[in-house]
């Protein structure tokens, strides 16, 4: 139970960290995939197959792979890299960590919201262009805020997965919740106090995350709620 | 071509992939009777028992598998350690990292086959478990030939993307030295210093293991909704 409260401040540290990689990656994340889901729902060829091959490679394979093949692959095109003044981030561990979890959440949410476009009601779309919005527009106004409504409950999903994900970046030496708890359990052998401390955290941010997620929820469809005030 | 050249490891990769697949073959059987049995719990009239359900449903749900694997594999034996140690005699034991794997990933999958089962098991028209009792079948009867059937095929789609994402998950046991797919890349990728081919070379075989997944899935769904007619 000491060795708990002992490790409690750098757990803490760590928690700090596994929600700074999640909430960045979250958001680049989604930043990349809604672009993503609107070129995978057009009819041009070449605008939704590059999206198909990138979602069904990063959804098809596991994110350990991913994170090890940027953090580690980088190694082989090190002299390429170098000579274009990318190695500097590739060498670091956080960043592949970053890099590794936006570009697996894009494909995941691009999938996601790509549903939701798809679940749009074909009439508003037709409402807006007969008041003559088309293109941007209609996708900025119309499309993309009902496709979010639509696919809020399942994006909410998928950013409580990568959270949890997240706890991966701790393999390449990242010193997160997971990390932290493997360093100091591999040193003072009280390895299920660590772990079970950890396990408390994640759940602890997971269901946090969670309620924050069903406000924002509630908020966003507030005008269909009948009655309530 | 240098850059697909394995350099003789590719066997190394493919006995990784064929224990992948045994360890997510057991674990899939081990979590679909965890689900089972969840499912049953969710139901069941006892308070307490329906408690225990949604609390491991909650709580695994929650828990990074990686902890988890780390918790099962080291933390267990040395809780157990020190528990009988507190008794006097202190009994030392280690776990074999498939069974570890394998009971942990099952183990967590079985949490999330139990809210599928439980979908699956909503969807069963509620008439025709009052009729089964009407007939005068037992609570046991009525879930054996009514409402599993029925069930197994609601919960198909779930299941299978449960298999997925399961599938997926075993490249974590990796972490625990457990000679897998992921493992054997990992060991392949150090003498040639060529860590990318061969990164890359695991993951389309996760990928073959996936599209194999996917076709399987669409043959199975097809053929349990042979004779259901839909509009």
């Amino acid at each position: 139970m000491e060795i708990i409260i002992e490790s409690l401040p750098r757990l803490l540290g760590g928690a700090v960290i596994t929600l700074e990689i999640t909430f960045l990656s979250v958001l680049l994340g989604f930043v990349l995939a809604i672009p993503l889901a609107v070129m995978r729902v057009s009819r041009l060829r070449c605008l939704w197959m590059p999206v198909y091959a990138f979602t069904f490679y990063f959804r098809g394979t596991p994110l350990l792979v991913q994170i090890f093949l940027i953090y580690y692959g980088s190694g082989q095109f090190q002299v390429f890299l170098d000579s274009v003044g990318l190695w500097h981030f590739f060498k670091s561990p956080w960043f592949c960590a970053v890099l590794a979890l936006t570009l697996n959440t894009a494909a995941y949410s691009a999938e996601i919201f790509r549903g939701g476009i798809q679940g749009v009601p074909r009439g508003e779309v037709e409402a807006a262009q007969a008041c003559g919005m088309s293109g941007l527009l209609l996708y900025r106004r119309i499309v993309i805020p009902k496709a979010l409504r639509i696919a809020w409950p399942a994006y909410t999903n998928e950013v409580i997965f990568l959270l949890q994900a997240s706890s991966l970046v701790s393999i390449i030496t990242v010193m997160d919740i997971t990390g932290v708890a493997r360093e100091i359990s591999a040193r003072s052998f009280a390895f299920y106090e660590l772990f079970l401390a950890a396990a408390a955290i994640y759940l602890v941010l997971v269901y946090g995350i969670l309620w924050i997620f069903k406000r924002i929820e509630n908020r966003i469809n507030a005008y269909l709620q009948v009655g309530q005030h | 071509m240098s850059f697909f050249d394995l350099q003789g490891y590719g066997w190394l990769l493919l006995q990784g992939a064929k224990l992948t697949l045994y360890v997510g073959i057991c674990s899939m059987v081990l979590a679909m009777g965890l689900g089972l049995l969840g499912v049953l719990c969710k139901f069941s009239r006892s308070s307490l028992v329906r408690f225990a359900a949604d609390t491991y449903t909650t709580v695994i749900r929650g828990i990074p598998e990686l902890i988890l694997i780390l918790l099962v594999y080291y933390g267990v034996p040395t809780l157990i350690q020190d528990v009988t140690a507190k008794f006097g005699q202190p009994v030392y034991v280690s776990f074999d990292p498939f069974v570890a794997g394998v009971a942990t990933i099952g183990f967590i999958y079985g949490a999330f086959s139990t809210e599928v089962f439980r979908g699956a098991y909503l969807a069963v028209p509620r008439g025709q478990v009052e009729a089964a009792r009407a007939c005068g079948m037992s609570r046991a009867l009525t879930f054996r030939r009514v409402i599993l059937p029925q069930m197994m095929r609601f919960a198909l789609p779930g299941l299978g993307n449960v298999w997925m994402v399961l599938i997926k998950a075993t490249a974590l046991i990796s972490v625990i030295q457990l000679p897998e797919l992921m493992r054997n890349a990992d060991i392949a990728a150090r003498a040639p210093r060529e860590p990318f081919t061969f990164f890359f070379a695991a993951s389309l075989i996760y990928l073959l293991i996936t599209i194999g997944s996917n076709l399987v899935q669409q043959w199975a769904e097809k053929r349990a909704s042979r004779g259901i007619i839909t509009d």
